[in-house]
This record gives structure tokens, C-alpha cells and sequence, in this order.
């Protein structure tokens, strides 16, 4: 890890109450970024990468019970007022939501989302407002920028919207950019080049960025670190080179190899990971992987592991059977 | 959306037809003989043969309909055979009382129930929000006779500030006449207000839950902006419909309250043509009155598409 930490999380816990009891959305979470660096977050659907976004943006919902620290660039965003906080969203911690089609507002023209945006951080008159739209428009791809920002998100297409909100989130220049499962919503043949295009955007400016997903080829070329999420914990966290050297958790094992391979005989059969993640109001009492786990033995179903430092520096994981054999890097 | 315009007025052709056919049979299918009331006491089987002769009542009730329906497009409703005023003079004369009365009622209720509704959308399930609530579905369930009775004890009878009943025409005395309207509107926008601010505080709560309103927040802009901005326009759709029935509703007055406040109104009109048995008058009131409430919902229809560009651009 080289430069200054931009964003750390500490023991981030998100609780909501349900009418089946609490659900502990997010379990003692830690986190770092570096300014500058790319953080991919992966784990599958319900494990909590959502929540830990919204935590980092004090975006939770009313109900959500948050608990330990967010320090950004020196500053704590959990205990920090909402005029401060409104001040720094959007400026210099930007998001990118995961439906273009819900996230852009139907009866708000494309122009006046990016211009208000432009207009409530930096001191712009309308005419530099537009004219600095257009060129973020044009930065992100979008042909006849003009044209778009009189346009309604209806009229374009779902990778254009998302083009839009990428715009838009960059408008301000931040210091990180939350892309909270950016591709998810969109047709295959679009979601590697609006990969491409954040990734390139995020070179240029020298701007931080957490990647969720759940595809751990999604993250694989574009990230310096990777954490794994699993029912709410960090259960393994690696630079990426060290993690598809080697990982040592049977689940980040069991994601990679749940990803389909180009070079497999047709009809081969996907190895999906059996069963579901707990039910996350009912906890159990050891490793949540142990109940889908091949490994498990009988403590794995007793005790919690913590996570451990391997030998390779940086590389960290929760298990008491890491896999001791090299895995491949995905094509 | 010169499309838009054009497909939405050829919806309302049959609606008009429709409205035109139930008035008539209303009209001609209620008990008693039009003739005999007429003539009452000079009602000799000759004079009422002769009068059901010159009104084509001896006519099948088709043949009625249609030649009535040919008077009326042709602009004659027919006139009152007690006053002899025609139906478009005497609605003509009230209309501007009960659209002054709706106008001024419609304006009354949004202004009270739409700051409600935001603020309580703003911080749905706190105290301020429960209270308003609340008091709304308490005033929901006041009848409006009750309250015109209840202002005109306090303010006319009590406080002597404002006179309980009377008219003065706008051109006359714009002062006074404003003053004769201010307890009946303030009567009817304390019965519309609830319903609007319960409308648009649910609708603004749902909209509260979007995505779009995640991002707004993300954005950094200010709490104002993505309530007025951002929230408001997609949530008031329902408002506008809601508000658009009541206008149209209203122009066929406001039955008791006109009574009441003694409003010479369309509502008085038509209380003055059923108490009467004035036919012609009732018939022709009712189709006017329904047309106008047709037109109104199709307004609100155009509305809709000013409000959702989706609607505008037919995506939804």
C-alpha cells in the first residue's frame, strides 16, 4: 500500500430491526483505501456489501442502527452534522448506484441533474455549468452531449443512463467513488466497457474507488486490493495479485470457481455453491461458511475464526483449514 | 403531444353521449307527469292532451331523445316553464358564483394541506406527522354543515367580523363580495384539505424511498431542494387527480353550502329545480354540470403529461 489513507473503516456495524428481530447487516467490518486506490469488495447477493456502501455514505435507512467509525480523509462521517456531511457528498465522496434505470429521476431532464450537482459545490454560473456537463457527458462517451441534456433518462438507453450517473458522480472531481455493483443491471455486452470506462476515469483523475460486486473476475484486472464479504464479515482481504496467486478462504475459492469458463465443454456443469448464507437474524455459533463449506470439519461448526495474517504481507483471512494449494487466475 | 391532445378528446365523445343519455332518462323516468304538474289545477283531459301534444310528449321516449339531443347541439336546452329563463341564461348567471366559490375553496385546501403533507413526509413517524394525521382524519369525518354552522357562529355571530349569509357581484363591490366568500370556502377547504394532505403525504413517502432520492442525498443537495425538486413533481399525480375531481365536482356547487351561506349559485339552482320539479332546467343543469366535470378530467389528463414526460412521450 503506497500514499495516504483516504478512507479507513473501523468495526463498522450495521443493525436493522426486522419483525423477525435483528439483522446484522454488516459485522465489524475494517477497511482501508488508500488515496488513489482501487478497493474491490465481492461477495454474493445479501452479504452485506450493499449495507457497508450506504454505511460509508450515511445512507442507511432511518431504522438502521450504525455503530463504529468512517474516518474520511480526517474526518469521522459517522459523528459528522448533516450540513457537513451534505457538503461533502457529492463533492468529494461521489456514488454510483447499481439501477440506472431507478437512479436518474424520470421527470428531471439529464441536464439539470448534472447542473445541479455542478451548482451546489462549486461556485458555477448556469452558462460554466452547462458547458463543464457537456464535457463530462462527452468525457464518459455519451455522442451529442448537447442534445442529451434536454433529454428525460427515459430516452436513453440503461448503459447511457449509467454513462449519466458516472458523469454525474464524477462531476465534482471526488476523492473516492463508491460503485456499488455498476454493471449488475445492464446487458453483458455493455458492463465491460462502463468497467473500462470507470477505470480509466479513475487513472486520470487519481481518484479512489471501492468496485462492489459480486464477481470476482469483475474485480480481478481492475483493483489493487480485494475484501470478500461473506454473511456480513470481511472473511478474506488480499492485494489482488496475492489473492488469485492464493487464496486461502474455501469461499473465495468456491466464488472463483462458480464463474463460467470460456475454455469448459459446452453443458459442463457449473460448480454452483450449495445451499444459501444464513439467515442473518439468526446467527450461528461458528464459521457462517461451515454449514456450505467442503472442508468443515468440527470445530469450523463450534468457534468463530478471526481474521488471520498469512504469510504473504497484507493477505488476510478468516479460517482454520485455509487451502494450502495455488488457485488459477481466471482468464 | 398534438397526438396526445387529439386521442384523449375522441375518448370523450362517447363519455358525452353516455353522460347525455343517462341525464335524459334520469329526467323522463321520474314518477309524476310533466303536464299535470304545468297545469296543475287547470289540468282538463284537453289541456293536458293538448300540452303533451305541443311538448311531443305523446312521442316514444327515443324519439324524444333525439330531438331533444338535435335542440341541444344545436345550443337550446330548453327553457324553465316557470320563470321562462332558458337553461344557458340561468347557468350562465350562477356559474360565476360557484367557479369563484370552487376557485377560491380549491386554493384554501392546497395551501393548508400541501406545507402539511410535505413536512409530514419529511419526517414521516415523528411526532408532528402523528399529530397532523391524526387531526386530519378527524376533520375527514366533520360534515361540512357542521362546520359552515360552527365558523358562522364564531366568526359572523361571535366576532361580527364577516356576514354569515348574501352576495354581492364582483364587479359591484370586489371587497365585500370577497367577504361574503371568505366562510364558505374556508367551509369547503376545511372539508378538502385532509384529503390532500393525505394523499400527498403518502405518495411523497413512497417517493421518499426511491433510489432517485438516495442519489439526490449522495449529490449533496440541500434537504429543500430534493423535497421540492426532486420529490414533489413525481408525487403529484394522485394530487392533481384528486384535485381535479373536486373542481369538477364544485362546479355543480356546492349544494349546502350555497344553501347555507345563501349563495345564489349553480347548487341553488339545481336545489331550486328538483324542489320545483323544473325538468327542463334539472336536465339540462345536469348535463352541463357533467360535461364540465368531463372536460376538467380531461385538463387533468394533460396535466399528467406536463408533470411525467414519460406520460408525454407515451413510454407509460
Amino acid at each position: 500500500m503506497t500514499g495516504t489513507t483516504l478512507l479507513s473503516v473501523e468495526n463498522v456495524v450495521v443493525d436493522l430491526p426486522t419483525p423477525r428481530g435483528n439483522l446484522r447487516a454488516v459485522d465489524r467490518v475494517n477497511l482501508t483505501v488508500g488515496a488513489g486506490q482501487t478497493l474491490g469488495v465481492v461477495g454474493e447477493s445479501g452479504c452485506g456489501k450493499t449495507m457497508l456502501s450506504r454505511a460509508i455514505l450515511q445512507l442507511l435507512p432511518k431504522k438502521a442502527k450504525l455503530g463504529g467509525r468512517v474516518m474520511f480523509d480526517g474526518q469521522d462521517l459517522v459523528s459528522l452534522d448533516r450540513e457537513a456531511l451534505r457538503k461533502l457528498r457529492g463533492r468529494s465522496l461521489a456514488v454510483v448506484f447499481q439501477d440506472p434505470m431507478t437512479s436518474l429521476n424520470p421527470v428531471l431532464t439529464i441536464g439539470t441533474q448534472l447542473i445541479e450537482t455542478l451548482q451546489a459545490h462549486l461556485e458555477l454560473d448556469i452558462a460554466a455549468a452547462r458547458k463543464r456537463s457537456v464535457e463530462l457527458l462527452t468525457a464518459v462517451g455519451i455522442p451529442a452531449p448537447e442534445q442529451r441534456l434536454t433529454q428525460y433518462p427515459h430516452q436513453l438507453s440503461g448503459g447511457m443512463r449509467q454513462r449519466v450517473a458516472i458523469a454525474i458522480a464524477l462531476s465534482c472531481e471526488p476523492k473516492l467513488l463508491i460503485a456499488d455493483e455498476p454493471t449488475t443491471a445492464l446487458d453483458v455486452t455493455i458492463q465491460a466497457q462502463i468497467l473500462d470506462l470507470l477505470a480509466r476515469e479513475q487513472r486520470r483523475r487519481h481518484m479512489a474507488m471501492i468496485l462492489i460486486t459480486h464477481d470476482l473476475g469483475v474485480v480481478a484486472g481492475r483493483t489493487d486490493e480485494v475484501a470478500v464479504m461473506y454473511a456480513g464479515r470481511v472473511v478474506e482481504r488480499a492485494p489482488t495479485l496475492a489473492l488469485f496467486k492464493k487464496m486461502r478462504m474455501p469461499y473465495t475459492e468456491a466464488l472463483l470457481a462458480a464463474i463460467p469458463k470460456l475454455d469448459a465443454a459446452p453443458h459442463t456443469v457449473l460448480p454452483a455453491i450449495s445451499g444459501r448464507p444464513p439467515d442473518p437474524t439468526r446467527p450461528i455459533k461458528g464459521c457462517s461458511f461451515s454449514p456450505r463449506c467442503r472442508y468443515a470439519v468440527a470445530r469450523c461448526h463450534q468457534e468463530k475464526p478471526g481474521l488471520t495474517e498469512a504469510e504473504t504481507p497484507a493477505h488476510q483471512f478468516a479460517c482454520f483449514h485455509p487451502i494450502e494449494m495455488p488457485a488459477t487466475v481466471p482468464a | 403531444m398534438a397526438f396526445f391532445v387529439a386521442r384523449r378528446l375522441l375518448y370523450l365523445l362517447p363519455v358525452l353521449i353516455a353522460v347525455s343519455l343517462l341525464t335524459f332518462s334520469i329526467a323522463s323516468l321520474l314518477p309524476g307527469d310533466l303536464a299535470l304538474t304545468i297545469l296543475a289545477d287547470q289540468a282538463t283531459p284537453e289541456n293536458l292532451a293538448a300540452l303533451r301534444r305541443d311538448m311531443g310528449l305523446d312521442q316514444p321516449i327515443w324519439q324524444r331523445y333525439f330531438i331533444w339531443l338535435g335542440n341541444v347541439l344545436q345550443g337550446d336546452f330548453g327553457r324553465s316553464f316557470r320563470t321562462g329563463q332558458t337553461v344557458l341564461q340561468a347557468v350562465a348567471e350562477r356559474l360565476p358564483v360557484s367557479i369563484e366559490l370552487m376557485l377560491l375553496a380549491q386554493l384554501g385546501a392546497l395551501a393548508i394541506g400541501v406545507p402539511l403533507a410535505i413536512i409530514c413526509a419529511a419526517r414521516s413517524g415523528g411526532p408532528f406527522d402523528r399529530f397532523m394525521t391524526g387531526t386530519a382524519f378527524g376533520m375527514l369525518s366533520v360534515p361540512t354543515f357542521l362546520s359552515a354552522i360552527l365558523l358562522i357562529y364564531l366568526f359572523a355571530v361571535e366576532l361580527r367580523w364577516l356576514p354569515a349569509t348574501g352576495y354581492v357581484p364582483f364587479a359591484e363591490d370586489p371587497l365585500g363580495n370577497l367577504r361574503f366568500f371568505v366562510l364558505p370556502s374556508l367551509t369547503l377547504a376545511l372539508a378538502e384539505w385532509p384529503g390532500i394532505m393525505r394523499i400527498l403525504r403518502s405518495d411523497m413517502i413512497a417517493t421518499l424511498q426511491e433510489d432517485y432520492i438516495s442519489l439526490a442525498k449522495a449529490k449533496g443537495l440541500t434537504p429543500a431542494r430534493i423535497l421540492f425538486v426532486h420529490a414533489l413533481k413525481p408525487s403529484s399525480l394522485t394530487l392533481v387527480t384528486i384535485t381535479g375531481i373536486n373542481i369538477g365536482r364544485l362546479i355543480g356547487g356546492a349544494l349546502i353550502v350555497e344553501t347555507i351561506f345563501a349563495l345564489p349559485g349553480i347548487g341553488r339552482l339545481l336545489v331550486g329545480a328538483i324542489l320545483t320539479r323544473d325538468l327542463i332546467i334539472l336536465q339540462g343543469v345536469v348535463l352541463l354540470v357533467a360535461a364540465g366535470f368531463v372536460i376538467m378530467n380531461f385538463i387533468v389528463d394533460l396535466l399528467y403529461a406536463v408533470l411525467d414526460p414519460r406520460i408525454r412521450h407515451g413510454h407509460a
